[in-house]
């Protein structure tokens, strides 16, 4: 290889190599942003203001789910293993929404720390919810995966 | 070494010439494997225990986001070999894979939000995966507007070469989106080969749409290189033989 192509090549590569890390940076910054949910864990911490719509993420736990008379208004646990929070939710629930299943949850918490869901979206995990679960636990400091 | 093989093997004489005995075999190949996929993944493959009949779109979905991304990366190498060693073969390759990628990227896009409605209950959610492949695709949007509104075939696929280079970032980002953010798109399940996250009788028709959706971008590009080739080359002497016998 020539010294011209080299030197091409070295510039080449660095400019890509600037542009990565100006880029990592960025999104690094933004990470919290980027997330599309809190964890339960990371809404209790993060001491949300009761009026501000947040998505949270998690498990519904097992036997919490209970439907009123009608039918049509749920109430339920969800939970990251660590720390567990109420949802009331009125309104039609995904196919895929049942005990044990990740969802994910627009809505806020009211002056009784139960979380209002808006809108309720089921994440489809089959095999691989429970290692992105493990990793959204290893993500919060001080918690192991149970 | 390099020089022999940029004027020989590298030369778009001599890969007009290999590409039209490769490209019945590679049709044969990919009608073979989409024939297997397809029937296998469609009709024999068992429904999934928690989505039923509706996971197959999957046979569809995997292969184009990966071929997507494939094709961007091969697109990212003909733009160092176009930068650095001029190949001209490298920049045809580059400009003519550009159409397929988009497409790629596009049926990737529909296919998952139609599943997305009724598995998650929405079309679409700007979670960082959904998010990164739509940014490949506007990049991909982006090289094909560049290259059709330069018209000087030197500037235009160094410039082309330029945005496929930057844009290469992008790929990390997509693959790790799932990993390094909460998102709803669940994880990588190819990778996992090792413990298998998805069934042996799901997986092989998976894995043969795979390789289908790879014979299918050869055996297009192919055929999209020698047409270019034949209208770059229109003043050289082979090219007339080629065309006029």
């Amino acid at each position: 290889m020539n010294k011209h192509r080299q030197r091409k090549l070295i510039t080449m590569m660095s400019v890509v190599l600037m542009l990565s890390l100006a880029a990592g940076l960025i999104l690094y910054a933004l990470k919290q942003n980027i997330n599309l949910f809190y964890t339960p864990t990371q809404l209790i911490e993060a001491k949300v203001a009761p009026t501000q719509i947040c998505r949270v993420g998690g498990y519904v736990k097992k036997n919490s789910v209970q439907f009123d008379a009608s039918g049509q208004s749920v109430a339920f646990i969800v939970t990251d293993k660590q720390r567990d929070i109420l949802v009331r939710y009125h309104g039609v629930l995904p196919n895929l929404f049942r005990e044990g299943q990740g969802v994910v949850m627009t809505g806020q918490l009211n002056a009784e720390h139960v979380f209002i869901a808006s809108d309720i979206l089921a994440k489809h995990d089959e095999k691989y919810m429970p290692a992105s679960v493990a990793k959204a636990l290893q993500k919060i400091p001080g918690a192991s995966a149970s | 070494m390099w020089d022999w093989l940029k004027q020989n093997g590298l030369s778009p004489k001599s890969f007009y010439r290999t590409s039209g005995l490769c490209l019945p075999w590679l049709t044969v190949l990919f009608l073979g494997c989409a024939g297997f996929g397809l029937i296998d993944g469609l009709y024999i493959a068992p429904a999934d225990y928690q989505q039923g009949d509706g996971f197959r779109i999957m046979y569809v979905h995997v292969p184009s986001a990966f071929a997507a991304m494939a094709v961007y990366f091969a697109m990212a190498i003909c733009a160092v070999l176009t930068l650095v060693w001029r190949v001209k073969l490298a920049a045809v390759c580059m400009s003519c894979s550009a159409p397929i990628g988009a497409s790629f990227t596009f049926l990737a896009l529909v296919t998952g939000s139609i599943w997305g409605k009724p598995m998650w209950g929405t079309w679409w959610i700007w979670d960082a995966r959904l998010t990164s492949v739509l940014i490949l695709f506007f990049l991909y949007m982006g090289f094909i507007a560049l290259q059709s509104i330069l018209a000087e075939q030197h500037y235009r696929d160094r410039a082309c070469a330029l945005i496929a280079l930057v844009g290469v970032i992008n790929l990390p980002i997509i693959h790790y989106s799932v990993i390094w953010w909460n998102t709803l798109h669940q994880g990588p399940s190819i990778s996992q080969l090792a413990k298998p996250a998805i069934a042996p009788s799901m997986l092989y028709p998976l894995l043969a749409m795979i390789a289908a959706f790879f014979l299918f971008y050869l055996s297009v590009l192919f055929m999209r290189m020698r047409n270019q080739i034949l209208l770059r080359e229109k003043h050289t002497h082979w090219v007339r033989e080629v065309v006029l016998s």
